[in-house]
C-alpha cells in the first residue's frame, strides 16, 4: 500500500475538562477519500483545525507529505498543500467571488509582494482562478460580491479555493451543508473525481454521500475514534450504529 | 467609460489646484498656504489609508511617524544652518530632497519596529499600543533639549528645491501638489496590485489569507512600514510650511486628527483623505472664525458621518466601493 500523505498521531486537545481530541490517529493514503463522521460536538472540525493549524494541539504529531508540520504556521501548511475548507464558510465577504479565488491563485503562483501590476487585468491570475469557478460549478456568479451570494454558493467558491491552491491534499468540513439535495448530488459526483487529483479527508453528516463517497471512514466520537473500516464493515459495527447511525445504516 | 467616483475625484484634484493658484494672482496668499496646508495633511492621510482603509489597522500612533518626518526636517536644516556636524560628522542639509529621503527612510524604519510588536495584537490593544508608542516618542521629544524640548524646533529659512523658489507660497504648494499626486497614484497602484489584493483580503477575513498560504502579518508589516513612509514624508512637508516642529506634530490630537480625516472623506476611498483634510481645514478656518468651539460642530459633523454615511463623504457621493 502507497505511503499516507498526511498521518495523525495520537494527537490530543482538551478545552478545560473536554477531551475535543482525544488521542486519534488516522491517516489518508493516496487516491483516497477517507470519510470522518460522527455526532454534534464529536470533535470533527476541531481536529481538521489542528491539522490546517488554526488550532494547536496539547499532544501529538502530524505528518504530511513526509515531514512533521507541527511547528509550521496556517500559511506554511497551506503553501506545501493542505487544501481546507471551512464548515462555516470563511471568504472575504467584500471582494467577488472570482477575487477570493485569485487570492488562492496568487499564493501559489509566487509572491504577494507585488506592489505595480494590477490584479484585474493579469490572466495569469484571472485565467486558473475562472477555471476553478467553472469546476466548482459558480462560473456565471464569478463577478458577484461573495456577501450577496448564497450559502450553497460560498461553498461553492470554498471548494473553487481549495481546488485554484493545486492542493496535495483536500481537507473538506461539511462541504454540502446548505447545498440543497440537487447541489449535494452534483458535488458527490465531483468528489468522486477529485479523489484522483488529490486525496480528501471528508466530513460530512450527509450519510448518502459519504456511503457512496468513502473508500474508508472514521467514526468520531467524544473526541475518539471508535472505528475506522470500509463503509460495509462501518454499516455493520454495532456500536458505530449504537452511538452514531442509529437507523441510517 | 468613468464612474461618478472618477469624475469626482478629478473635480477635487481640480478644484484644490485651480483654487491656490487664483489666490495667488488675486494677491491672497493665505489662501495658497490653505490649500498647502490642505495637500500635505491629505498626503499623511493617504499613508494612514494605507494601513487603516486596505488593511483595516486602526493606527492611533501615525503621528509618530509625522513627527518624525517633521523632525528629520528641522534637524537637518538646523545642523546646515549652524553648520555643526550631525553625528558621525555628517553634515547637516537644506536640500529637501535629501531631507525627504531621510525623513521617509527614519519614519519607515519607526513604523516596522512598532509594526514588528504592535501587529502581534488586534482590536482595541491594537489601537491601545500604538497610542502607547507615540507617546513614548512625544515624551522623548519634549524631554530632549537639544532641539527645542518642548519649545520646538524653528526652521528659519523654508529648505530648498533645486530649480524652484520655495519661498514663493505658490510654488510650494505646487511641488506639494505633485507629491500629493504622486502619492495617490501609489495608493491606486498598490490598492489593485497582488500586495493589494492580499492586504485588503486580510481586512476582510485574515483566516482565509492564512488559508490559502498568505501570511498575513508579514503582509500587514509590509503595509505599516509604506504607510509610515507616506506620512513621514508628509511630516517633512508639514514642517517646511509652518518653518517650525514641535512636539505637537507626535501628539495623540495628530494621529486622531488623521483618522477623522479618512472617516470624513472615506474609508479605503482613493481621495477620502483629500476630501477629508479639505473638509477639516476649511471647517477650521471658517468656524474657527466664529467660535473657539470649532471642533464641537466637527463632532457633530463626524457623528452624522459615522450614523448615516459609512463611506463618508466619498460614499455619499459616489456610493459603495466596487471590488470588482
Ligand atoms: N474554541 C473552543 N473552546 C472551547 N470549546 C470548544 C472550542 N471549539 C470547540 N469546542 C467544543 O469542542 C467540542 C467539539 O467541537 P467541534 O466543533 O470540533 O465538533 P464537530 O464534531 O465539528 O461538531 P459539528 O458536527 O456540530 O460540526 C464541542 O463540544 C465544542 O463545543
Ligand atoms: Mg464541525
Amino acid at each position: 500500500m502507497a505511503d499516507p500523505i498526511l498521518a495523525i498521531d495520537e494527537l490530543v486537545k482538551n478545552f478545560g475538562a473536554l477531551k475535543a481530541t482525544d488521542h486519534v490517529s488516522l491517516d489518508l493514503r493516496p487516491g483516497e477519500i477517507h470519510a470522518l463522521i460522527g455526532p454534534n460536538g464529536a470533535g470533527k472540525t476541531t481536529l481538521i483545525s489542528q491539522i490546517a493549524g488554526t488550532q494547536r494541539p496539547d499532544a501529538g504529531r502530524i505528518s504530511f507529505d513526509g515531514r512533521d508540520i507541527g511547528a509550521l504556521s496556517v500559511a506554511q501548511r497551506a503553501r506545501l498543500g493542505l487544501g481546507r475548507t471551512f464548515q462555516v464558510s470563511s471568504l472575504a465577504p467584500e471582494f467577488s467571488a472570482l477575487r477570493n479565488v485569485m487570492l488562492a491563485v496568487q499564493a501559489v503562483s509566487g509572491s504577494s509582494f507585488r506592489f505595480f501590476k494590477p490584479v484585474m487585468r493579469d490572466p495569469s491570475l484571472m485565467e486558473p482562478a475562472m477555471a476553478a469557478l467553472e469546476r466548482a460549478g459558480l462560473a456565471e456568479r464569478a463577478h458577484v460580491a461573495v456577501a450577496e451570494l448564497s450559502h450553497g454558493e460560498r461553498r461553492q467558491v470554498e471548494i473553487a479555493i481549495a481546488l485554484a491552491m493545486k492542493s496535495k491534499a483536500f481537507l473538506l468540513d461539511e462541504p454540502m451543508a446548505g447545498m440543497g439535495p440537487e447541489g449535494s448530488s452534483r458535488l458527490t459526483g465531483f468528489l468522486d473525481g477529485l479523489r484522483e487529483e488529490a486525496p480528501i479527508l471528508l466530513v460530512e453528516h450527509d450519510m448518502n454521500a459519504v456511503f457512496a463517497l468513502a473508500d474508508r471512514i472514521s467514526v468520531l466520537v467524544y473526541g475518539r475514534v471508535i472505528a475506522t473500516g470500509t463503509v460495509d464493515e462501518i454499516r455493520a459495527d454495532p456500536e458505530v450504529r449504537r452511538a452514531y447511525l442509529g437507523d441510517e445504516a | 467609460m468613468m464612474t461618478r467616483e472618477t469624475t469626482f475625484n478629478i473635480s477635487i484634484a481640480l478644484l484644490l489646484l485651480a483654487a491656490p493658484i487664483a489666490a495667488h494672482y488675486a494677491g491672497e496668499p493665505f489662501y495658497v498656504t490653505l490649500a498647502t496646508r490642505i495637500a500635505v495633511l491629505s498626503l499623511a492621510a493617504v499613508g494612514l489609508n494605507i494601513a487603516l482603509g486596505l488593511g483595516g489597522l486602526v493606527s492611533f500612533g501615525h503621528a509618530a511617524f509625522f513627527g518624525i518626518g517633521g523632525y528629520a526636517a528641522g534637524i537637518l536644516a538646523s545642523h546646515a544652518f549652524a553648520g555643526s556636524p550631525l553625528i558621525f560628522g555628517l553634515p547637516g542639509t537644506q536640500q529637501m530632497p535629501v531631507i525627504w529621503i531621510v525623513a521617509v527612510l527614519f519614519g519607515g524604519f519607526a513604523a516596522f519596529l512598532i509594526g514588528l510588536i504592535t501587529l502581534r495584537t488586534a482590536g482595541v490593544y491594537f489601537i491601545m499600543i500604538t497610542l502607547a508608542f507615540a507617546q513614548m516618542i512625544f515624551y522623548f521629544a519634549i524631554s530632549w533639549p537639544a532641539y527645542g524640548g518642548e519649545d520646538g524646533l524653528p526652521i528659519f529659512v523654508r529648505n530648498q528645491f533645486p530649480g524652484i523658489n520655495t519661498l514663493n507660497p505658490l510654488s510650494y504648494f505646487l511641488l506639494c501638489y505633485v507629491l500629493l499626486g504622486l502619492a495617490l497614484l501609489l495608493f491606486r497602484l498598490l490598492a489593485d496590485s497582488r500586495f493589494g489584493a492580499a492586504l485588503q483580503a486580510t481586512r476582510q477575513n485574515d483566516v482565509r489569507v492564512a488559508s490559502v498560504g498568505i501570511p498575513p502579518y508579514r503582509i500587514r508589516l509590509v503595509a505599516f512600514t509604506i504607510s509610515g513612509m507616506f506620512t513621514a514624508l508628509a511630516g517633512a512637508l508639514f514642517a517646511d510650511l509652518n518653518r517650525f516642529v514641535s512636539p505637537s506634530m507626535l501628539s495623540w490630537h495628530m494621529s486622531g486628527e488623521l483618522i477623522v480625516l479618512i472617516i470624513l472623506g472615506g474609508v479605503g476611498r482613493l481621495f477620502g483623505p483629500v476630501v477629508g483634510a479639505a473638509l477639516y481645514v476649511l471647517l477650521e478656518f471658517w468656524l474657527g472664525g466664529i467660535t473657539e468651539r470649532w471642533q464641537f460642530f466637527l463632532g457633530l459633523i463626524l457623528l452624522g458621518v459615522v450614523l448615516f454615511a459609512r463611506g463618508g463623504v466619498i460614499g455619499l457621493v459616489a456610493g459603495r466601493a466596487r471590488h470588482g
